[in-house]
């Protein structure tokens, strides 16, 4: 968590739009994620339809989520795998330790979760003596240049291959420079075909629990997932505790969904379900298969019938693909783990309003994300909602830091807008006044702001209710 | 483990009184499924798949092992791994049993992995045979067995795959149901639609990643 | 070229058929664009509506809604809710405030002793160019010279009313007209009511990007129906120093048909 204490959005977002590589970057990957999405769903009913059936699995799973994770659980515990659980990041930091330690595991390779970052697992094991190795190509990337993902399916994507090569060239020992996308491929591929071979631990995330059969469905186009849970003699997999659904027949729908959002492909290269460690007379897969489910907010967010909506969401990303924020500053200057728009609603609920509320207001509330969300998450209700929430007007909120931007300036100013547009003498004196002012409106505060790439609004000497009633417009 | 166990009661203890058991939620039907024919079947998968760069044979079920040995010649495998006590097993042997001229050597996956690993990172090719096919998403679909174990689809450089295309359902949906997979799940369970692949710097695909960098997808019909 | 006859049966079945009509003038063209305000007047009474403005209307309420002031908010919907009491259609020229008035209000007044009289109201609530097409059914009459424009679409026209189709059969009703698309016409231009100030970095770069896509089109006109957007853009592209008019639909029709 170290990482984001002194969190400054603005700072990020400066940094960010000053960074025209980065911008450019971006916006040719995100043109390219949302093309293909569009290509694979060329059927916007059939779309409709299964964005409808997906919304409805994933709250049906919701709505019977302790017996499905129950169910979960006694599942996977009668094929063999074991369940952990865990209240928060440091807890399942903890346990995975627990098992590196027991296997006296120096490092562990890591397939690609989103769940492991939230935990900031490869710093808790840094710290602890062991290592731990990013194996997705993207992932590796820029683990090798010391940074975290700048988007949940894509980790890697503010990057240009210039950028990829110097990296290798400097961070890999006997790495010539070259920019030729294949080359570098084949250099990770053989670095990481060593770390595969010779690792005792493997970490993968999981994109569906299937509570009915106890089996850990993972997608990838890499293989590195299958090498880290089939190689190594010990396979961890770390889930949020919204993963489980119901049963197998939940599977097709919901996978036709993430990856056709996430990547515009059909299916990915690999769909691998894991249902038990290996058995007394196979050849292969791991001895030990552990679960660990991690809650760390995400209770708290289904006992609100409205941020429940939350805890719908398969990280597809394509809210990010899809955003005119994210597009223009990156994932990195949201400054925490989930960037983009559900960032915006899934990180103010888990790190409290105080830390991340700041990330509600980098919204026009353009609805771009919720028109394409596979799972129909409202996301810009939910983002309106948070905003609601740190002002905190009737002291209901239920995030942590509710009320924390209450002041006494901007409630007044509010109050002074209600009064105005509530009594018509004072609505048309003021809209009078500003008529008069004009140009000679002082530029400050948003007015400054506004200006800074604006002319500013002009006023016009006669309102419409002005000229309504000059033209004899019938007023009843 | 007990504060594990402390964890568990009270993250279930918050789930259930989260009130959502009490929330109502809307039937919403599926998409219609697709019915093709068998030959639309075969047609459907096989291009599919080839369009992420697996390479197809529709062989007749009689000259595979023909087929086989042309392509093992024609790539120059030197080493291929297969398993014995598989339902192909035999049939490869036979194959080679004569004539072994230009054609990799045989190796079996027999022992655990922990007794294999080396050789099995040298392999240039795998072949195991798959239990079905989708064709809705151009899918093959394994249930690594004993016979042949899971690391034989992803380690070898490429890995051969033979599919009977009576076998090729649909969907996925109408596979899972018809094949009762909720009475029960192998170890594992994979759906390959390619050879391994990545797009993570500039999206420029790049295929052979991790995973196999060929696949050859066999169709006995 | 009239209406398409598929556009026309989108109409809603309104039950009132009397040809009066109420006009909710929004407060930004309140002070802003009149002009544009009353030319969507006009051209309604042109075609034989009987307008009424209700003289103590003023704003919607999405400003405080979206910001985190519900209260507020909805103590001046409330007071719309009053003053269009009769059951004559509403029409919005805003796509985003008809958005607040047809989709928001019934959420916003859920649960209270109002809510029955939000969900009416909100079931009156017609987009502008949605009442021409689909209600009226127009057929305009182009009387202007051969002109390029491009057109903006506003992210609650497009998303929340879904009406961005009107918008553009209406254009394409005027033969001089030559519609020339934008690169990217699904993007917010970056307004977003107090976004604009709460964000303005990021704002800014999006309106920048908004004012390139509209150069590229080689337009002299931007046509859009939402006046937060118009000012917006209208003002990025004359402090940029770009001569490209910015106006508004009803405005930019009443001129091709009465100009």
């Amino acid at each position: 968590m170290g990482n984001h204490t002194r969190f400054d959005f603005e700072h990020n977002v400066t940094g960010a739009l000053a960074d025209d590589q980065l911008r450019k970057n971006l916006r040719n990957a995100m043109d390219i994620l949302v093309d293909k999405r569009r290509a694979v769903f060329p059927d916007s009913e059939y779309l409709e339809q299964l964005r409808s059936a997906g919304n409805a699995i994933k709250r049906r799973a919701l709505k019977q989520l302790p017996r499905l994770l129950e169910q979960l659980e006694a599942n996977c515990t009668k094929n063999g795998i074991q369940v952990h659980w865990a209240e928060d990041t440091n807890e399942a930091n903890r346990i995975v330790l627990d098992i590196m330690h027991r296997h006296d595991a120096p490092a562990i390779v890591k397939g690609k979760s989103m769940v492991s970052e939230e935990m900031h697992l490869n710093h808790f094991l840094d710290e602890q003596g062991i290592e731990a190795v990013e194996t997705d190509l993207g992932e590796f990337i820029i683990q090798l240049n010391h940074e975290t993902p700048s988007h949940i399916i894509v980790p890697a994507i503010h990057k240009n291959k210039d950028e990829v090569a110097a990296i290798f060239h400097d961070k890999i020992p006997d790495t010539p420079y070259t920019e030729d996308v294949e080359e570098l491929t084949a250099i990770a591929r053989r670095v990481l075909r060593k770390r595969f071979a010779a690792a005792k631990v493997g970490l993968s995330g999981v994109n569906f629990a299937i509570a009915e059969t106890g089996t850990l469905l993972l997608v990838e186009n890499e293989g590195n997932g299958r090498m880290c849970t089939t190689v190594p003699e010990v396979h961890v997999a770390v889930m949020g505790l919204e993963k489980v659904i119901e049963k197998l027949s939940d599977v097709p729908p919901l996978l036709r969904l993430l990856t056709g959002s996430a990547t515009g492909q059909v299916i990915t290269t690999y769909v691998n379900m894991i249902s038990s460690p290996r058995k007394s007379e196979e050849k292969d897969g791991p001895k030990e298969v552990h679960l660990v489910i991690l809650d760390n907010g995400r209770s708290r967010m289904l006992a609100d019938p409205e941020f429940r909506q939350t805890l719908l969401c398969i990280r597809c990303g394509t809210c990010l693909n899809h955003c005119p924020v994210y597009v223009r500053i990156g994932g990195h200057a949201y400054g925490h783990v989930y960037p983009g728009p559900i960032g915006k609603i899934l990180t103010p609920q888990m790190e409290g309003l105080e830390r991340a509320g700041v990330l509600a207001t980098a919204s026009s509330l353009c609805g771009a994300c919720g028109e394409v969300c596979p799972v129909r998450i409202p996301i810009p209700d939910l983002i309106r909602r948070l905003r609601n929430e740190s002002y905190d007007q009737d002291g209901s909120a239920v995030v942590e830091g509710g009320g924390y931007k209450k002041n006494l300036a901007e409630t007044l100013v509010w109050k002074g807008w209600e009064l105005a547009n509530r009594s018509p003498m004072l609505n048309e004196m003021g809209t009078r006044l500003a008529g008069k002012v004009g140009k000679r409106m002082p530029r400050v505060g948003p007015l400054k702001k506004w200006t800074r790439v604006r002319t500013s609004p002009k006023v016009a000497r006669a309102s419409l209710h002005e000229r309504a009633r000059n033209e004899g417009v019938k007023d009843e | 483990m007990s504060s594990h166990q402390n964890a568990r009661d009270r993250i279930l203890a918050r789930l259930h009184a989260s009130g959502a058991e009490q929330t109502t939620v809307p039937e919403a039907p599926l998409p219609p499924e697709l019915s093709l024919d068998r030959d639309a079947k075969i047609e459907r998968l096989a291009t599919l798949m080839a369009a992420i760069r697996t390479e197809v044979h529709i062989v007749d079920t009689g000259s595979w092992l023909e087929k086989l040995r042309e392509l093992a010649r024609e790539k120059g495998w030197k080493r291929l791994l297969y398993g014995p006590e598989a339902p192909i097993g035999s049939a490869i042997e036979t194959a080679w049993a004569s004539d072994t001229e230009g054609l990799p050597e045989l190796v079996a996956y027999t022992g655990p992995v922990e007794t294999f690993k080396e050789d099995l990172f040298q392999m240039d090719a795998g072949i195991t045979s798959v239990r079905a096919g989708v064709a809705e998403t151009g899918v093959v679909v394994l249930w690594p067995t004993p016979h042949e174990p899971r690391l034989m689809s992803l380690v070898p450089t490429v890995h051969v795959a033979v599919l009977d295309a009576d076998t090729i359902y649909n969907s996925l949906a109408e596979m899972m149901a018809v094949e009762r997979w909720a009475d029960g799940m192998p170890t594992n369970a994979l759906l390959i639609s390619g050879p391994s692949k990545t797009a993570d710097i500039e999206f420029t695909l790049v295929f052979g990643v991790h995973g196999p960098k060929e696949l050859v997808l066999l169709i006995r019909k | 070229m009239p209406i398409p006859k598929e556009i026309i049966m989108q109409s809603r079945n309104h039950s009132d058929r009397s040809n009066t009509a109420y006009f909710f003038g929004t407060c930004l063209m309140d002070a802003v664009y009149p002009d544009a305000g009353m030319a969507a007047i006009r051209l309604l009474k042109s075609l034989g509506v009987t307008v009424v403005f209700p003289p103590d209307q003023s704003c919607c309420g999405q400003p405080a809604y979206n910001s985190g002031f519900t209260r507020e908010a909805r103590a001046v919907a409330l007071k719309q809710i009053r003053v269009f009491a009769k059951p004559y259609p509403i029409i919005v020229p805003s796509g985003s405030c008809a958005g607040m008035m047809k989709h928001h209000y019934p959420d916003l007044f859920a649960g209270t002793p109002d809510e029955d009289a939000a969900r009416l109201f909100s079931e009156r609530v017609y987009e502008w160019s949605e009442y021409l097409a689909t209600v009226l059914a127009v057929e305009l009459e182009d009387r202007g010279d051969p002109l390029t424009i491009t057109w903006h679409s506003s992210c609650h026209a497009l998303r929340e009313m879904n009406v961005i189709r009107y918008s553009k059969a209406l254009i394409r009703q005027l033969k001089n007209v030559t519609l020339v698309e934008l690169e990217r016409e699904t993007e917010c231009c970056g307004f977003g009511g107090t976004f604009a100030v709460k964000q303005p970095a990021i704002s800014a770069a999006m309106v920048k990007d908004k004012v390139d896509d509209i150069r590229r089109t080689g337009a002299t006109t931007l046509v859009a129906g939402d006046c937060g957007c118009l000012m917006n853009i209208s003002g990025a592209m004359e402090h940029a120093g770009v001569a490209i008019a910015g106006k508004h639909l009803a405005e930019f029709l009443w001129e091709r048909t009465n100009g």
